[in-house]
């Protein structure tokens, strides 16, 4: 225990970093992810019920990030989840990285220079010449005043604007010093040019200066970057939450044989664990028990429990189905992916981050075209019309001035916050900030089968088979036990009586006596039932010296399944099944979905070759699963889903998460991926006429600071409101 | 006309100052929690 506190209050120390080092050694700051608190009252529980405690000094509950924030005295992380737990709600240790707390720093800078340009538009919009005319008179104001006005104008709108462009100018030079032109160029040039060009106009006493056009740019062009900060942050906060979620605890036996809770990624090769019944085992291992059944259904695809012997190897990600188990740790948690399918995630994560998104194609394009206009504007005013070299200096400034990408900038930013913010409502989390435009893409979904396309729960299957008495005698045994397998028959049965005297076996069956006979529902051998249905789950039930009666199992599909994958195939996408099951488990489901094409018993690697074979064909494939073994096809695929009761190796890898036990969240997913696409289009679209419009205007010198203002906050605006026009369909229930 | 734009402009950067301190007062860290909080009854104990 010893050598946890001080690993993790170190950890924890670093994440507090500046707060810590004005105060004493002792005080300390712990952050937990609270998961289940949404309310005041959550709020109440958790900081009265916390502060109750003597080393506790201060808890502050924050409920929009669900972050827990606990000061006091050599705190104990493992105590605080314990006693959060006791309080109702699932808690994780927090350590933010450094860079999620560059990002949070980034975010606030952005926010700032926003407040700052912000400040300077609202102050220099009303004031310039143009606005004047209108709400003043021209009239009304002698050349004097208009003189002092102007230069009060210039006072304000040259600091702000410098101060607040900051982000574009950091971004411009980082791009310049790497030999590159980014798209914060063009932005930048035409913000100190315009502020130039203007200081150069009040000093002759013209009416033609540029301020507010400096001014909302910089604004407008700010409040794009912050949208795709936050998209991004949202993003990349949901994937480390998602993993800080996946830290659970576990029970070692220590050297002296007492048990010790510790977290999972403490684990050392060598150590002893006790997995209880319905656990899932972190680490790789060594069984040192006996014939215990274990669901490999994440690590294999295989539905059918599997009973292991003493000094069998255990995978991590396999579940343990009936009686305590003791496992002798081979590696740690970080190692404890099968070596083969942890390469095979990282190379297809490196294929994947080869795309580029959309609006970086724009840039891509934009950049140069920009430059190029403003430069062939100079030289054709200069040399062909033998204007001024201010007035020509002056027209291309005026181009620069107009094409600046507000729209531009806007465009996917904005349609990407309101789609990913609309789709988390839904319980669907994206975790890469360019899933949705990859989703848009998909022509061919491929599906996992055990746990993705049917539910990760048995049940019974043989039901019509079975007679009343059957299923109510069963019930009698199987209410007292909370095995999957009875508690399927308890369902099924519904509430009812229980026997007396109960026995249970471990790891075989339960027993009781029932008016004089003796009962037992249990294993094959040892109830005594033929083996001949072994390829399914079965149990067995014999009353007295009665023929036994098997009950058989398996995982239903998903309630909607067929009603997904019709949905899909109305879209244009083809559904297949790639299962590691046997092929009549798979075939009984490619069946009850109406014929859909599959493939039985493929392992990661063939999963993968699978994927890279439709890759080769032109197809972009949604790969939708949930085990360990899709975990290399999840990360290889163009884009990928899985539910949130997948293995943390599949979660992980995909791009997107859901909530909930129906697969409709696929569906609405890439109808809001595809209208997400269709606005960011529609957007470029406004964007490019706007352009075509503006820059001729531009270059024949006819562009008044007023024309360049309204153009630039009308195109910012016909952005925006087409970004707030995605509807997202609401869950069937 | 040069006192009140000078009104103005001083109106306008208080209430810059108090917005950037707001921000770095982190009164916009929670604003789900804050809106929640109002509704705890501190009183009792």
């Amino acid at each position: 225990m010893d050598t946890l506190k001080h690993q993790t209050s170190d950890s924890v120390a670093g994440a507090a970093g500046l707060k810590r080092r004005e105060r004493p050694a002792k005080d300390l700051t712990v952050e937990l992810l609270v998961q289940g608190a949404h309310c005041a009252n959550c709020i109440a529980k958790l900081e009265k019920g916390l502060s109750k405690f003597d080393d506790v000094r201060q808890v502050r509950f924050n409920l929009s990030t669900g972050k827990l924030t606990v000061r006091g005295d050599s705190l104990r992380p493992i105590a605080l989840i314990t006693r959060v737990e006791a309080l109702g709600y699932k808690a994780s240790p927090y350590k933010p990285s450094e860079a999620v707390s560059a990002d949070e720093e980034g975010e606030r800078f952005l926010l700032r220079c926003l407040a700052i340009a912000g400040f300077g538009v609202a102050f220099v919009v009303p004031l310039t010449d143009a606005t004047q005319a209108v709400w003043l008179g021209v009239a009304d104001m002698g050349p004097a005043t208009r003189t002092i006005i102007n230069w009060i104008v210039a006072l304000i709108a040259c600091p702000t604007s410098l101060i607040a462009a900051r982000p574009f100018f950091r971004s411009a030079l980082r791009g310049l010093s790497a030999g590159r032109a980014n798209m914060d160029v063009p932005i930048s040039l035409a913000i100190v040019l315009s502020l130039a060009l203007s200081l150069y106009q009040s000093v002759l006493h013209s009416a033609e200066t540029y301020y507010d056009a400096a001014v909302m740019l910089t604004f407008l062009l700010l409040i794009g970057r912050y949208l795709d900060l936050r998209v991004r942050r949202r993003a990349s906060e949901a994937a480390r939450q998602l993993v800080a979620m996946q830290a659970v605890m576990v029970r070692r036996i220590d050297a002296d044989g007492v048990l010790q809770t510790i977290m999972a990624a403490d684990i050392r090769p060598g150590d002893r664990i006790v997995l209880a019944a319905g656990e899932r085992s972190p680490v790789d291992g060594t069984v040192e028990s006996d014939g215990a059944s274990i669901d490999t259904s994440l690590v294999t695809g295989e539905s059918a429990p599997v009973s292991l012997a003493r000094g069998q190897a255990l995978h991590a990600g396999s579940i343990v189905l009936d009686r305590p188990l003791t496992l002798h740790a081979t590696a740690a948690v970080e190692n404890s992916l099968v070596a083969d399918i942890a390469r095979l995630i990282e190379a297809g994560q490196q294929i994947r981050s080869r795309y580029v998104r959309l609006a970086d194609r724009a840039a891509a394009a934009y950049v140069p075209t920009v430059h190029i206009t403003a430069l062939a504007v100079f030289v054709a005013w200069w040399l062909f019309l033998h204007a001024s070299f201010a007035t020509s200096i002056t027209n291309a400034i005026a181009v620069l001035i107009v094409t600046c990408p507000c729209a531009l900038g806007l465009a996917a930013p904005a349609v990407q916050i309101v789609a990913t913010g609309a789709l988390f409502k839904r319980g669907i989390i994206v975790k890469s900030g360019d899933a949705l435009e990859r989703l848009a893409e998909a022509d061919v979904a491929v599906f996992d089968k055990t746990g993705t396309l049917t539910t990760d729960r048995q049940e019974l299957s043989n039901r019509n088979r079975l007679n009343e008495a059957d299923v109510r005698d069963a019930a009698l045994l199987a209410r007292a036990s909370r095995h999957p397998l009875a508690q399927a028959i308890a369902r099924v049965a519904g509430a009812g009586p229980v026997a007396d005297g109960i026995g249970e076996e471990e790891g075989a069956g339960l027993e009781a006596t029932v008016g004089g006979e003796t009962w037992r529902l249990g294993r094959a051998d040892w109830v005594g039932g033929a083996i001949a249905e072994a390829a399914s789950t079965t149990l067995w039930l014999r009353r007295g010296s009665n023929a036994p009666v098997c009950f058989q199992f398996e995982a239903p599909l998903r309630p909607d399944a067929r009603e997904t994958l019709s949905e899909l195939a109305k879209r244009h996408i083809s559904s297949q099944i790639l299962s590691g099951d046997r092929s009549d488990a798979v075939a009984a489901i490619g069946n009850a979905l109406g014929g859909v094409s599959w493939k039985s018993g493929v392992g990661p690697r063939e999963k993968v070759d699978t994927l890279n074979a439709l890759k080769a064909e032109g197809h972009h494939v949604l790969m939708v699963g949930d085990g360990i073994n899709d975990a290399a096809a999840l990360s290889l695929s163009h884009v990928s889903m899985s539910p949130a009761s997948a293995s943390d190796a599949a979660q992980s890898a995909a791009d997107i998460v859901f909530n909930g036990a129906s697969l409709s969240p696929v569906v609405a997913s890439v109808d809001v991926a595809r209208q997400s696409r269709r606005r960011v289009l529609e957007n470029f679209a406004v964007a490019t006429l706007y352009n075509l419009v503006a820059i001729p205007l531009a270059a024949c010198g006819i562009v008044t600071p007023l024309i360049a203002a309204i153009a630039m906050a009308s195109s910012s605006l016909i952005v925006t409101v087409n970004a707030l026009r995605i509807f997202v369909p609401r869950a069937a229930h | 006309m040069g006192l009140i734009l000078a009104a103005a402009f001083l109106i306008g950067v208080c209430a810059l100052a108090v917005l950037l301190w707001a921000m770095s007062s982190g009164q916009y860290d929670d604003p789900e929690g804050d809106a929640a909080r109002i509704l705890l009854d501190d009183d009792e104990e």
